[in-house]
């Protein structure tokens, strides 16, 4: 069950429109290693896991993601803010105008709609630690890739915000991972499921 | 789950509920002053129950998560979604 809190988790206060660089960082919010797929995967994922610590970390972690895909949408929606006809059409933005005039739809920065084959919920919670820690790092090199463009220091504060959460999640699902991996054999991890193959355990 | 946790669960449950429902309502009609009383009367309601089930059975949220005990049971105490399983 969730609450909704009227705050972003970090702020976000941009001045300057700027329609190419919303195009670029709506990938985030709607694209392969977005804010929305990231939580999407770690609410799914926790129904699985067969050990609190981990069902609390993607319980945790993917509501904060969802706090993300907030911050995301506030970018987005600033940077698209009281934009002329010539900034649309010269900046590329055009064919996205043309579909969603200015509101905020989940789409990477190539317009492929988001989906849920971006992500897996495989029932196997060392399968998915493994998936999570390499999609905090797809969502890390994005950001940087994004920082890489951005010259506007509204832009860039809160997206190095986003790109550390990013590094952070990886550290603790690594924690996950050992955790789950310590209660195991350690001569082969891979014996069982420990979340459907119950009576091995 | 006991008993006594069951029921004050299920008292949260309603009043929760019919906060939402109210919610819902002022956002339609956000000058409704007898709705915006019946909001605070439920949603005190709401704040006391949650006190209680927390201070006996642990925490609904994380505001009422506390680093007191032997571990921390926002992480340890099952999860809604493990429901029937004793």
């Amino acid at each position: 069950m969730w609450d909704y809190e009227k705050r972003l988790q970090y702020p976000v206060n941009i001045k300057n429109p700027n329609a190419k660089l919303a195009q670029y960082i709506i990938s985030q919010y709607g694209g392969p290693d977005g804010e929305i797929g990231a939580s999407l995967r770690y609410l799914s994922q926790r129904f699985a896991s067969p050990y609190r610590e981990v069902s609390a970390l993607l319980t945790d972690i993917g509501t904060e993601e969802l706090a993300h895909f907030e911050m995301v949408g506030t970018i987005v929606h600033q940077l698209t803010r009281n934009l002329s006809m010539e900034e649309i059409e010269k900046s590329g933005f055009g064919p996205y105008y043309i579909d969603h005039t200015v509101g905020v739809w989940p789409q990477a920065a190539g317009g492929i709609p988001f989906n849920a084959c971006e992500f897996q919920s495989k029932g196997d919670i060392i399968t998915d630690l493994f998936e999570d820690m390499a999609a905090e790092q797809k969502a890390r090199t994005t950001y940087d890739n994004i920082l890489r463009v951005v010259d506007d220091p509204d832009v860039a504060d809160a997206i190095r915000f986003l790109r550390q959460r990013e590094v952070v999640h990886f550290q603790r699902f690594g924690e996950g991972l050992r955790r789950v991996q310590e209660d195991l054999d350690p001569k082969n991890f891979y014996q069982f499921n420990p979340g459907f193959d119950r009576c091995m355990k | 789950m006991n008993c006594e946790q069951n029921k004050l669960l299920q008292e949260i449950n309603i009043l929760c509920f019919t906060v939402v429902e109210l919610t819902l309502f002022l956002d339609t009609h956000p000058d409704n002053q007898e709705a915006m009383r019946h909001f605070d009367y439920y949603n005190r309601l709401k704040k006391e129950k949650y006190e209680e089930y927390g201070n006996l059975f642990g925490p609904l949220n994380l505001n009422q998560a506390k680093g007191r005990n032997k571990e921390f049971q926002w992480t340890m105490q099952p999860w809604p979604w493990e429901g029937g399983n004793e």
